[in-house]
């Protein structure tokens, strides 16, 4: 075992930095978590706008994941309502794309010609975001690590061209490599002794307190509130975009990513009956899908954007 | 003569979708070439994780030459018309045309023969289209390109030629993607260029690539490897077909590795750890001798790997490990709570949006479990409690993961929280039998139960009007009335299936169950005929029922012989009284006895003839009827106007036997019935012998036309011969 605290079978931040270093060299832009609470990588809209239109694009970070329902006080040692997704866009998919995953897997450690490392069936869809894409789960000696998606269609637009899409578990994926059965015993920080900080360190009081908040304390009333505002705020700068040409397709999908976060708060303080939560469901997809179509009129999305004729003041 | 190899390598397609697959091409290709004239030998399709391949044998190196034939005008027609013919026909001169002479006379015929093209180059055109609209279950595009694959399509090989001959390679490109005579191998393994020239060598190449083609040898591969593994250990592979189907489908190089786990998960029920490690890890578990697990688990890698598995090994023990402590922790957290406290929580499961949650549907379940029970021999207050608790697992952790555990945690719970065995026994069986090969409940509390489950769906679904049609049947309501049938048979319960059904959609629904109980009988090997000659036992000939109905009371002529009447369909008899004398045929036991005793009587010379002169009679019956009216000659025989022997010796034979079938029907024997029929044979031959049924005196056909029609009545007391064949 190396003594390299930066090495990803030493530390999780060793594994952070060495994937980001991996796909830095693969010609990604890094770039940062996104500033707002997301269930998953795929919400990041270097993903989700960026999958739209014909520009090519190509990006690595580390998302932040939450999913308040997966909480369990801090008492399961594998489940969190906050966790780390590694989320790489590439697009358009290139052809050695399996390649490069598996070359990724060899760069932390994981010898191909020794790990049994099988790509199997899982179709991806996010009813949210009015995506789907086909792909795989990738299993290491039977374990999952990471999914592996080209996308088909985001905010109910065909991609084209397709994205691929890969998110690593990093939790899983160091555990499986620091040899560690408890998710909050992986070593942190590669140091030892006194030095050492754990994954159970950094986090479990913040999981203790947010199943708190997400099971018994979050505000019903105040998170219907706040889910109607996101999706009328939503629709109100689509349409003074529209009315002006002058788009705001980001600041747009950060109140559709608000709606959908408060719509999981809601899921998880168990006040959301079968068919409300399908119409939820259906109301964010229908604020992402005018994102999206937004998206497509901007610069970024490829349109022929010409010079705004609406005063600059 | 020449072959046709095919190999689609792409990136992985999922295990399912494989098998099809490779049908689906060896069919596409196949059809396309012989709907161009090249017919072939013999073709074989195989599939991989990564690729599809196909071999075509014995094609002919080229079509055949076609010759065509057209017809043009008569000899001396105007100039125009031969014209518009050589410019058609594509001739030079009138010349090149040959006269054909018929009735009408002589006509110009151009002859021409269309040279086959050569078979390569037939294929090159066929197979872009095939590959471009492949019937996948699902497709994807990639990068930027348009093609549809089921994942990433990289490479083609495509060659064509015979054993003697250096194969060409078929041209053609589809999506970006060129066919050559390139194929790669293993992905760690040989990941590099292999060049292909012919099937055989394809293989073989394979092979030293750590590749192995055809599913059947890895299939093979893999269960003798992992039998081998488990006996040196002095275990049993616990077999499980669908499994080494999806892990074929998953590798193409399988190598077989056993792992373990601590001997003290073994605490948690068996199916449970099978299940974990099946639906998780898609690896097999072990039996030592004695029949109980093992700790073993047998895992299929798609590696050789460098230090023999050791990694491998190592990495799937903890995964196992980590599922199973998942698994141990919903067990003893389930434990926690009894069941009869998770029945709140049914209140916010939906069952179907029109038939409410699963707390109102137990609710009714255990309403009809408590009806059902005396008549089945359960302890009514065991079939409520089972009835209320039969889907309170639902609920718990393990179902939520395992959702294929149902009732069988429910069990396994209960015992744990000490309840009645019988009750706990009923939380598992009341869903059987789940398919056609499922055992059937036995004990009364699960008969009760399992009847009430599933009477209650059908019933609930025939409601809201959701009935299966065609191939469609969402809710499994075929299967389950297929239960309700079997339980019912299997264990000889006397139910009136109308009693039980609720009135709205009894009949309908007993139609159903009398089709599944048809199907049932089939299979078993009895004629579709008597089924529907039973099921319509004791009814009077369908026009004649309206009229009972609105007389409100016996049949004319019917109550003096004590031969049974027409029901009335719209009060049907409740309770379990026989069923020989009225009712609806809606004991399902009591139909399939009548069933038997008809096919014993038919395979006798007197049921034979019986049947035969039934058939005279009532098609005598039927045209006189025509003319003078139904139910014309329902009324009762006037003895003093018999005069020949034969009438008078048929007659008295019924004033025997009708009352002999009735009562042993009414005491639901209906073999003694059938015999009682069956001595009417030697009257019944001797009457149509000898006597002229439409004599002219009017008074005397009528009433020899109401022996015949007392005759009718008295079969029909075991069933409607008029619907046998024969």
């Amino acid at each position: 075992m190396t003594d390299d605290p930066m090495s990803p079978k030493k530390s999780f931040q060793g594994l952070i930095l060495t994937l980001q270093r991996f796909w830095a060299e693969q010609g990604c832009v890094i770039l940062q978590p996104y500033d707002m609470e997301v269930g998953a990588g795929t919400f990041h809209p270097a993903t989700t706008l960026r999958a739209l239109g014909p520009r090519p694009w190509k990006a690595a970070y580390v998302q932040p994941s939450r999913r308040p329902k997966d909480g369990r006080y801090g008492e399961n040692p594998n489940r969190f309502q906050h966790y780390y997704q590694f989320q790489v866009i590439l697009k358009p998919s290139p052809e050695n794309l399996q390649e490069l995953y598996l070359y990724s897997l060899k760069a932390l450690g994981l010898d191909p010609t020794v790990h049994d490392v099988r790509f199997v069936e899982d179709d991806w869809e996010s009813p949210t975001l009015g995506a789907w894409g086909l792909g795989w789960e990738c299993w290491c000696d039977g374990m999952e690590v990471s999914q592996f998606t080209y996308f088909q269609q985001v905010a109910g637009v065909d991609c084209n061209p397709v994205s691929g899409e890969l998110t690593y578990g990093l939790e899983r994926l160091a555990m499986y490599i620091q040899g560690v059965d408890r998710g909050f015993d992986l070593n942190f920080n590669g140091r030892d002794g006194a030095e050492k900080v754990t994954y159970g360190d950094v986090f479990r009081q913040a999981e203790q307190e947010y199943s708190r908040f997400n099971f018994e304390n979050a505000d019903v009333e105040l998170l219907k509130r706040h889910f109607q505002d996101a999706e009328q705020e939503c629709k109100a700068l689509i349409e003074a975009g529209e009315a002006d040409g002058r788009l705001m397709a980001m600041p747009a999908y950060d109140q559709a990513i608000k709606a959908s976060h408060a719509f999981n708060l809601l899921d998880a303080r168990g006040v959301i009956s079968v068919t409300e939560r399908q119409s939820y469901i259906l109301r964010v997809r229908d604020l992402a899908k005018a994102c999206g179509a937004a998206w497509l009129k901007t610069e970024a999305g490829g349109a022929a954007v010409p010079l705004p004729l609406a005063g600059r003041g | 003569m020449p072959d046709f190899l095919l190999e689609l390598l792409s990136e992985e397609i999922p295990a399912r979708m494989q098998a099809r697959a490779a049908d689906d091409l060896r069919r596409l290709v196949t059809d396309a070439l012989v709907e161009r004239g090249l017919t072939y030998e013999g073709a074989k399709a195989f599939a991989t994780p990564r690729r599809l391949a196909l071999v075509v044998v014995g094609l002919p190196a080229r079509q055949p030459d076609r010759s065509e034939e057209r017809k043009g005008p008569r000899v001396g027609a105007p100039e125009k018309a031969l014209e518009g013919f050589l410019k058609a026909a594509g001739l030079a001169s009138i010349d090149e045309a040959v006269v054909q002479s018929d009735p009408k006379g002589d006509f110009y015929v151009a002859r021409s023969v269309k040279p086959g093209r050569a078979t390569a180059e037939v294929i090159s055109e066929i197979m872009p289209a095939i590959i471009a609209g492949f019937p996948w279950p699902k497709s994807m595009r990639w990068g930027s390109g348009t093609l549809r694959w089921v994942r990433p399509l990289h490479s083609i090989v495509a060659t064509f030629g015979s054993t003697q001959e250096e194969p060409e390679i078929v041209r053609f490109e589809v999506g970006g993607v060129a066919s050559g005579d390139v194929t790669r191998g293993h992905r760690v393994h040989a990941p590099g260029e292999i060049r292909v020239r012919r099937f055989d060598d394809y293989v073989d190449a394979l092979q030293k690539a750590h590749v192995v083609l055809d599913a059947e040898r890895r299939r093979d591969m893999i269960r003798a490897d992992a039998r081998t593994l488990a006996q040196a250990q002095n275990l049993e592979l616990v077999e499980d077909e669908a499994l080494v189907d999806e892990v074929a489908g998953l590798v193409e190089w399988p190598v077989v590795l056993m792992g373990a786990f601590e001997e003290e998960f073994l605490e948690v029920p068996e199916e449970v750890i099978r299940a974990t490690i099946r639906a998780n890890q898609k690896c097999f578990v072990l039996r030592r001798a004695d029949g109980r697990l093992a700790n073993r688990f047998i895992l299929v890698a798609n590696l050789e790997a460098a230090d023999g598995g050791a990694a491998i090994i190592h990495g799937n023990q903890r995964v196992v490990r980590a599922r199973l402590s998942d698994a141990r922790f919903f067990w003893e957290t389930d434990k926690k709570t009894p069941l009869a406290d998770r029945l709140e929580k049914l209140k916010s499961i939906t069952f179907h949006e029109k038939l409410g949650t699963q707390h109102e549907r137990v609710e009714r379940i255990e309403r009809l479990a408590r009806e059902l029970a005396p008549l089945v021999g359960a302890d009514p207050d065991k079939a409520g409690q089972a009835a209320r608790l039969a889907k309170a697992d639902l609920v718990t952790e393990m179902v939520g993961e395992f959702p294929e555990l149902q009732g069988l945690m429910g069990r396994y719970y209960a015992e744990a929280e000490g309840l009645d065995a019988d009750v706990a026994a009923a939380l598992e069986e009341h869903y059987r039998p789940q398919g056609p090969s499922d055992r059937v409940p036995t004990a009364p509390v699960s008969i009760a139960v399992a009847l009430a489950d599933k009477i209650d769906t059908l019933v609930g679904f025939w409601a809201i009007d959701e009935k299966p049609t065609g191939s469609k049947d969402p809710y499994a309501l075929r299967r389950a009335a297929l239960g309700v049938v079997r339980i019912i048979l299997d264990n000889g319960l006397r139910l009136r299936l109308l009693s039980i059904l609720g009135a709205e959609v009894a009949l309908d629904l007993l139609a159903f169950f009398a089709d599944r109980l048809k199907v049932q009988l089939r299979e078993q090997g009895a004629r579709h005929d008597l089924v529907d000659a039973a099921l319509a036992a004791g009814e009077l000939p369908p026009p004649l029922r309206g009229r009972v109905g609105v007389a409100g009371g016996a049949g004319p002529g019917a109550a003096a012989d004590g031969e049974p009447t027409a029901p009335s369909l719209t009060t049907p008899t409740p309770g379990p009284s026989p069923q020989g004398g009225g009712g609806q045929n809606d004991d399902l036991v009591l139909i399939v006895r009548r069933v038997e005793a008809l096919g014993k009587l038919l395979e006798t010379d007197d049921g034979k003839n019986l049947l035969a002169g039934y058939k005279r009679a009532a098609n005598i019956l039927r045209a006189e009827e025509k003319k003078d009216g139904v139910g014309a000659f329902e009324g009762e025989v006037d003895c003093a106007l018999l005069t020949e022997k034969a009438e008078i010796d048929l007659s008295k034979a019924l004033d025997l036997a009708a009352p002999a079938a009735a009562d042993a029907v009414g005491q639901e024997d209906f073999a003694l019935a059938a015999a009682a029929l069956a001595r009417l044979r030697p009257e019944v031959d001797a009457f149509f012998d000898q006597v002229t049924v439409n004599a002219p005196d009017p008074a005397l056909r009528a009433n020899r036309l109401k022996l015949l029609a007392r005759l009718r009545r008295a079969t029909r007391a075991l069933a409607d011969f008029d619907r046998i064949a024969g």
